[in-house]
């Protein structure tokens, strides 16, 4: 099979065409600085968003720990990057907290995801509470409750769309391969999974860390943009921030996560300067797409399935 | 030894008021199987409904605990009616994202009405102090320990000899057998959340009177370790929940008594994980096959 398919090629010309759209707005100076962070917002929590729904979403493990694992790729990064202070050193730190978180992710998914259900839901949630508390308690590392302040910025629009685009492709390609079936079919049933020959301990502990290094590239990006990280950050909060968007796209869709990672940004940026009402009608939209509709928007489809009517796969429904 | 015995006084005022909102959790768990992330949240409803019972009109302890007893009953009721009574046939995750909603819901409510700032609880009981050779017990505590004992007692006498709480051993067991015996699921089920609900708002009063202060965002941390403390003594199980939130409360004091009190959430959460390796069932838990 060709690389360089028309569909490939596609994808190509158009992920092009909005990194040049928006680098040309922000250039001209159409999109200002204010909205400027609600894109670095929206493209950092694609990255969580879309790594969670490989956990979640695809593989069918229910994770309440993602922030711990984007606190460990935030912190890494920050220290390497303040270390070397260059965009090389950039680079290093967020490679560096993808890997460590990742590794992290292996070390906590071996033993914990031998739970099912609601016990591995508290026990990622109680092992991002270890990590939060660890780094609250390094003082001499990570300057303890004050946090790290003045991580060089080094994070713009270029990185981001990099590194989203990034995170889409390969976790896009992950889910189509044939571990990526593994994986879906341990969601749909694990036991029957199990008989038809697939180790979905290996399977479930490979999506784990998949979704941890990723979550750790967000993590580091988000900590070199913002320029300060402190533990409050990472809290349970946060993991439910990344849970709502995975939910609200629909749990086991990546373009699903796309569309409500940007609803969601532009919602918090319109209601900014009424922080509690942001969260209230946060709640209320997660009872309420759960009570009428459990799937999320899209469902387990993607956008380009929608395009899809008539076409070959229309039938397999 | 004067300091341990000391921890311990102060472990087991706390783990009282853990053990209170574990009963919640484990009742609610044993009968629907769902983590009920909202109950936390509802213990801080009866912390903020005990302060302003208490404030406005100046009832004393006694009345200010039933009445936010009574308050969080129905609070609990309305919740599972609206919220969790149509998913009841939907998928596991999205009934727990559905409580998680509700958690927050409540919180930010809260949150809006009166306040983000922590709120110091009126004094209601005296505050002497009793000295037994060293180790000093503060009538709050007194108060704390004989509140929850008399509370799981009642409980205790629900469950087991009367006809309602035949219903809910029965419902939790099986819950389609349950019903061809004729018995009223879905009232059950209310009944069982009531009952939670009252034991998390007195649990809210509990901790107001003890510790004095109150906030929306209380019942985020003593929610997650009451369920840690269920888990521990077996989710489902009711004389589980009690030895649960003593151990737990146990832990606590005594890791920040002796080691460092920053660790103190760090080190329940650890204990959670341990627990879920070593023995998932908890210490009273029974175990479940897995069927096909």
């Amino acid at each position: 099979m060709k690389v360089l398919n028309k569909k490939n090629i596609m994808t190509l010309i158009i992920t092009a065409i909005i990194y040049a759209l928006i680098q040309v707005l922000l250039t001209t100076g159409i999109i200002s600085s204010f909205y400027e962070i609600t894109i670095a917002t929206i493209c950092i929590n694609i990255i969580l968003a879309a790594s969670l729904n490989l956990v979640t979403g695809f593989t069918g493990q229910f994770s309440l720990g993602h922030a711990g694992f984007m606190s460990i790729g935030a912190y890494t990064g920050a220290l390497i990057n303040m270390e070397m202070n260059s965009t090389a050193g950039f680079l290093i730190g967020v490679a560096g907290g993808a890997v460590a978180a990742a590794l992290v992710g292996i070390l906590i998914g071996i033993p914990t995801l031998r739970l099912k259900g609601d016990y591995l839901a508290i026990a990622t949630l109680g092992m991002a509470e270890i990590i939060r508390v660890m780094f609250l308690n390094m003082d001499n590392i990570t300057n303890g409750a004050a946090g790290l302040n003045g991580i060089p910025r080094f994070t713009n629009w270029l990185w981001l769309f990099v590194f989203t685009v990034l995170t889409l492709v390969i976790i896009n390609n992950f889910v189509r391969s044939s571990q990526g079936r593994a994986c879906i079919s341990i969601r749909e049933d694990e036991i029957a999974a199990e008989s038809m020959g697939i180790n979905t301990t290996k399977y479930k502990v490979t999506a784990f860390a998949i979704g941890a290094f990723f979550a750790g590239i967000g993590g580091a990006l988000y900590s070199s943009y913002f320029y300060f990280i402190s533990p409050t950050i990472f809290g349970f909060q946060k993991s439910i921030d990344i849970l709502v968007i995975v939910v609200f796209g629909g749990m086991g869709s990546i373009t699903g996560s796309v569309i409500a990672a940007m609803l969601l940004a532009i919602i918090t940026t319109l209601l900014q300067s009424y922080s509690e009402l942001r969260m209230i009608i946060y709640a209320v939209l997660l009872i309420a797409i759960m009570l009428f509709r459990p799937q999320g928007l899209l469902g387990t489809k993607e956008v380009t399935d929608l395009f899809k009517f008539g076409k070959k796969d229309a039938k397999v429904q | 030894m004067d300091q341990l015995l000391q921890q311990i006084v102060n472990g087991i005022s706390l783990g009282s008021i853990y053990a209170l909102i574990a009963l919640g959790y484990t009742m609610v768990y044993g009968i629907i199987k769902l983590i009920n992330f909202a109950h936390g949240d509802v213990y801080m409803v009866g912390a903020y409904v005990g302060f302003f019972v208490t404030s406005y009109t100046g009832v004393g302890f006694i009345p200010a605990l039933i009445i936010s007893m009574v308050s969080c009953a129905i609070l609990g009721m309305t919740i599972e009616k609206v919220a969790y009574k149509p998913l009841r046939n939907s998928s596991r995750i999205a009934v727990l994202i559905t409580a998680i909603g509700v958690s927050l819901l409540l919180e930010y409510v809260m949150m809006y009405f009166v306040g983000a700032q922590v709120r110091s609880y009126p004094k209601l009981l005296s505050g002497r102090i009793f000295n037994i050779g060293s180790i000093v017990i503060k009538t709050q505590q007194i108060y704390i320990i004989i509140t929850a004992l008399v509370l799981m007692f009642i409980l205790q006498y629900i469950v087991n000899k009367t006809k309602v709480g035949k219903a809910m051993r029965a419902v939790s067991a099986d819950k389609d057998a349950a019903q061809l015996m004729g018995i009223k699921i879905n009232d059950t089920i209310s009944f069982t959340f009531a009952i939670g609900s009252a034991l998390a708002g007195a649990g809210g009063v509990l901790v107001g009177v003890y510790y004095n202060s109150i906030d929306p965002l209380m019942g985020m941390m003593p929610g997650l370790k009451a369920f840690v403390a269920a888990v521990f003594g077996g989710i489902g199980s009711i004389p589980g929940a009690m030895i649960g939130g003593l151990s737990i409360g146990m832990l606590e004091t005594l890791v920040s008594g002796y080691g460092n009190s920053m660790y103190r959430d760090a080190a329940v959460f650890a204990f959670l994980i341990l627990i879920l390796i070593l023995k998932p069932s908890g210490l009273l838990g029974k175990n479940t096959k897995e069927k096909v």
